[in-house]
């Protein structure tokens, strides 16, 4: 058993993971060293996936923006159960990212005279949004993974996987990893950990997210015995392109495109005549189906799948080349459309996850309201802070990220530097743990047992059932249905096989343990999103069509236990804003 | 807007892509040739698989490894063109497995691992090594003063025509394709290659850097820049169109010019 000694790990590679290591690198000024886990290629995590753009008040002398502008904008796009005072920290952080992002070599698209553009976006009042091109979370990406090499006390890991977090007394310790490479488990001990593992909407079929994008932290946090909070909100973005789900940007609306049904019309004059075809996602998203369910839609012939049309020739080339050059190549190349000449076909896809591991304002991880994890942070679409309550507005994720990536490296690289290097001692009941990790992955996935499951069955079931009955619309008996599904799904699990036996990148085996992550988080979605009697930002229930603030203006804090998740709740922090009605 | 209850979820939700009733679809056949790490050699697996219009190499793949072999092991992601992960040889050429269209290649698709690269398992290859060469380069950007570049007050100026200095350039998405074209990189291994050398221009050619000269010494040499025979081969298979060769010219002539 390989055991490394590390003052920082960074679980994660993403925009937060790749910020955080940088910003820890630089508070230390070397005096610590950090590793940084991949479980793919470090450059090649989900963030490159993000489009349009980052938002931040970055000229509110020429634009009359303001913090408070983005702020409110914020808030009532969570339909008020973001934390305001947390929401206030990240707009006023967020314009120092994008410089700080610029100085590190960001190929922004840029106005004449040589500032940063911006864009408008769903739900912000005002165009916010910087951006490179329609590939801003890519360009972010490559920028920082190329920056991250400067360091010398940086190391990082690819396709290196963590499979549980080793804990003792409230103190997180390590974890436990698989070198998919060579197949073995190692043991990275940490002064401190930044989770930065990224969303879980692979949970689902039809998502933009990548194959990767499974919870994972998420899960292995809350075997811990560590909450995550509001999983009930998972963001459908209204644009994945039928049939493959990948991602159309929102800057294709933002930049002047229409959402067009069977008749021709622009039906979200319906919906938000005042936002149109920008007004937050997930009112977009519902307006979509709606028009779907009342069979103003399409249905595409293969997939059986109802959509819409984006419809972007009025933009014309040369506007779709420069700004929106990307969504032009995938939709020739998924689905032989050129925007310049036809409409996109699209329909909501699952996107993001507004909830996460429950943390302070500062991304430092928290056991309830009071407690906390002494020396471990979360930061990005794996931590819920929370910024985007109910409903994140686009661009404000890789903001989030950048945000959070700086503020957690910086904290955890301080703490690292005080804490003692006992810390890193391996104890005997620690070296247990390892031992029963060993034993889970490679004794009990491995053993073959008659009647085995194949875990890509499970798998198809399961994003079957999530598409079906926990998607943008909700009711009582679909998610006691996807209750009894999962359940039953986590049963098979148990007696699951794995084929491939060797031990140098087994795709098999990786596929098993994300797929046993993603049963846990399915299932703490569902349970969360039955009990909240109530409709808020992402979460829509037919049999609840309404806010209620009198009993759900609180979030969700979900608990491991053996039978399932256990609930528990905690207030929203407002500051200034008072909850009011949502209009677009 | 008002959303009223009307009709049960079960009739609003459509299903998943993949278990639809009316797929149209076609039998193909799938040779691909994976690397037995224990074995130390090659074999060829040949699966018959059927797939529709849309469908990428990459999904016809995923459709043999959850239906017919579980233990075929593929290097993937994003499935967008965006992640760099899935590239490896189809029909000859390294190609994006996820932005390659499977009907359109015919009824048989010959799939290798990437050329040039250490074969570790399957369709998996080791690029260790070009990552390292990588970094070799400091393809990050440099500052005389590095406590002004870290506390950014403001961003630095740089005008539309100044990000086309570099811009196609900064689109590399590190799939190692044009390392596997590139005929000098499969002839000498400390060759740096095209993917290296053209984020070495990347990084010199932004109007915010100041290092060009640092990484021009590095360069600056038989296994650098002077390495390269301009077969083209690289700029022929980038999947991002980043054009690898045309860096390696402007690189080059940077460096006779003697613009540091």
């Amino acid at each position: 058993m390989e055991i490394l000694r590390y003052d920082l790990v960074i679980l994660g590679s993403g925009l937060a993971g790749l910020r955080a290591g940088i910003q820890a690198a630089l508070t230390s000024k070397g005096k610590i060293r950090i590793a940084v886990l991949s479980k793919i290629h470090a450059m090649r995590s989900h963030s490159v996936a993000a489009e349009g753009g980052i938002a931040g008040v970055l000229y509110p002398e020429v634009t009359g923006d303001s913090f408070d502008a983005h702020a409110y904008d914020t808030i009532k796009g969570s339909d008020f159960l973001a934390d305001q005072d947390a929401v206030e920290l990240f707009v006023k952080l967020a314009p120092e990212e994008l410089r700080f992002l610029d100085h590190l070599g960001v190929p922004w698209s840029r106005t004449p005279d040589g500032r940063i553009a911006q864009r408008l976006f769903g739900g912000m009042s005002i165009p916010r949004t910087a951006f490179a091109a329609d590939k801003t979370g890519f360009f972010i990406m490559s920028t920082l993974y190329d920056n991250i090499l400067r360091f010398d006390n940086v190391d990082i890991y690819h396709d290196h996987m963590a499979t549980s977090f080793l804990m003792e007394n409230g103190v997180f310790k390590g974890f436990t990893v698989l070198d998919l490479k060579e197949g073995t488990l190692k043991v990275f001990l940490a002064k401190a950990a930044i989770i930065a593992s990224g969303g879980a909407a692979r949970i689902y079929g039809f998502t933009t997210v990548s194959y990767a994008v499974t919870g994972d932290g998420a899960a292995m946090a809350y075997r811990a015995g560590i909450p995550v909070k509001d999983m009930e909100f998972i963001q459908f973005h209204p644009t994945g392109v039928v049939p493959a789900g990948v991602l159309i940007t929102e800057a294709a609306r933002g930049e002047g495109g229409y959402l067009i049904n069977k008749d021709g019309e622009r039906f979200m004059a319906r919906y938000a005549p005042q936002r149109m075809e920008v007004a937050p996602r997930d009112i977009v998203a519902r307006a979509i189906i709606r028009e779907i369910m009342e069979g103003r839609g399409f249905i595409h012939e293969e997939s059986g799948l109802g959509y819409v049309y984006l419809d972007l020739r009025h933009l014309g080339e040369e506007k779709i080349n420069t700004r929106l050059p990307f969504i032009r190549e995938l939709a020739k190349k998924l689905v032989n459309v050129d925007p310049v000449y036809e409409p996109i076909p699209v329909r909501p896809t699952a996107h993001y996850t507004m909830g996460g591991i429950h943390t302070d304002t500062y991304g430092h991880v928290m056991f309830d309201a009071k407690n906390y994890v002494p020396n471990l942070w979360a930061a990005g679409e794996a931590a819920a802070v929370s910024i985007h309550g109910a409903n994140r507005l686009g661009s404000n994720s890789l903001a989030e990220c950048s945000v959070y990536g700086r503020l957690t490296g910086e904290a955890a690289a301080k703490y690292a530097l005080e804490a003692s290097s006992s810390m890193l001692e391996l104890s005997s009941s620690l070296e247990e743990a390892v031992k029963r990790e060993e034993k889970r992955i490679f004794d009990e996935l491995f053993k073959t047992e008659t009647n085995a499951e194949d875990p890509y069955q499970i798998r198809g079931e399961l994003w079957r059932t999530m598409d079906t009955y926990v998607y943008v619309f909700r009711d009582e008996k679909g998610l006691m249905e996807a209750g009894r599904i999962i359940r039953d799904l986590k049963n098979k699990y148990k007696r699951i096989r794995v084929d491939d036996r060797s031990r140098k990148y087994n795709m098999n085996l990786r596929e098993a343990i994300e797929l046993g992550n993603m049963l846990d988080v399915a299932e703490i979605v569902i349970v969360s999103a039955l009990a909240r009697t109530e409709s808020r930002g992402a979460h829509y229930r037919l049999d609840y069509p309404k806010r209620d603030d009198v009993n759900w203006l609180k979030h969700t804090l979900a608990y491991y236990t053996p039978e399932g998740p256990r609930l528990d709740y905690i207030p929203v922090r407002i500051t200034r804003w008072k909850p009011e009605e949502r209009k677009y | 807007m008002s959303e009223k209850t009307s009709g049960a979820v079960s009739k609003l939700q459509l299903s998943t892509p993949e278990i639809s009733p009316k797929t149209v679809s076609k039998l193909i056949t799938l040779k691909v040739k994976r690397y037995d790490p224990d074995a130390g050699r090659y074999k060829l697996s040949i699966y018959r698989i059927s797939v529709t219009r849309f469908d990428t190499v990459l999904d016809a793949l995923l459709k043999v490894v959850r239906d017919q072999d579980h233990t075929l092991s593929v290097r993937y992601s994003c499935r967008m063109g965006i992640c760099g992960s899935c590239a490896m040889m189809i029909n000859g050429v390294p190609r994006l497995a996820c932005m390659t269209n499977a009907i359109s290649l015919g009824d048989v698709i010959e799939i290798e691992p990437l050329k040039n690269f250490p074969p570790v398992k399957d369709l998996f290859v080791d690029m260790d090594q070009m990552f390292r060469k990588h970094r070799s380069v400091k393809p990050w950007l440099i500052r005389r003063d590095e406590e002004e570049q870290f506390t950014a007050k403001k961003e630095y100026l740089q005008k539309p025509e100044e990000v086309d200095a570099y811009r196609l350039f900064s689109t590399c998405i590190k799939c190692g394709a044009c390392m596997a074209a590139c005929p000098t990189v499969a002839s000498n291994p400390d060759f740096l290659g095209p993917m290296v050398l053209a984020q070495a221009y990347r990084w010199s050619a932004d109007s915010r850097d100041e290092g060009a000269h640092i990484r021009f010494d590095i360069v600056d040499n038989p296994n650098g820049v002077f390495g390269c025979h301009f077969a083209g081969a690289c700029s022929a298979v980038c999947p991002k169109n980043s054009d690898p060769a045309l860096a390696i010219q402007l690189l080059r002539k940077s460096i006779l010019r003697g613009k540091r």
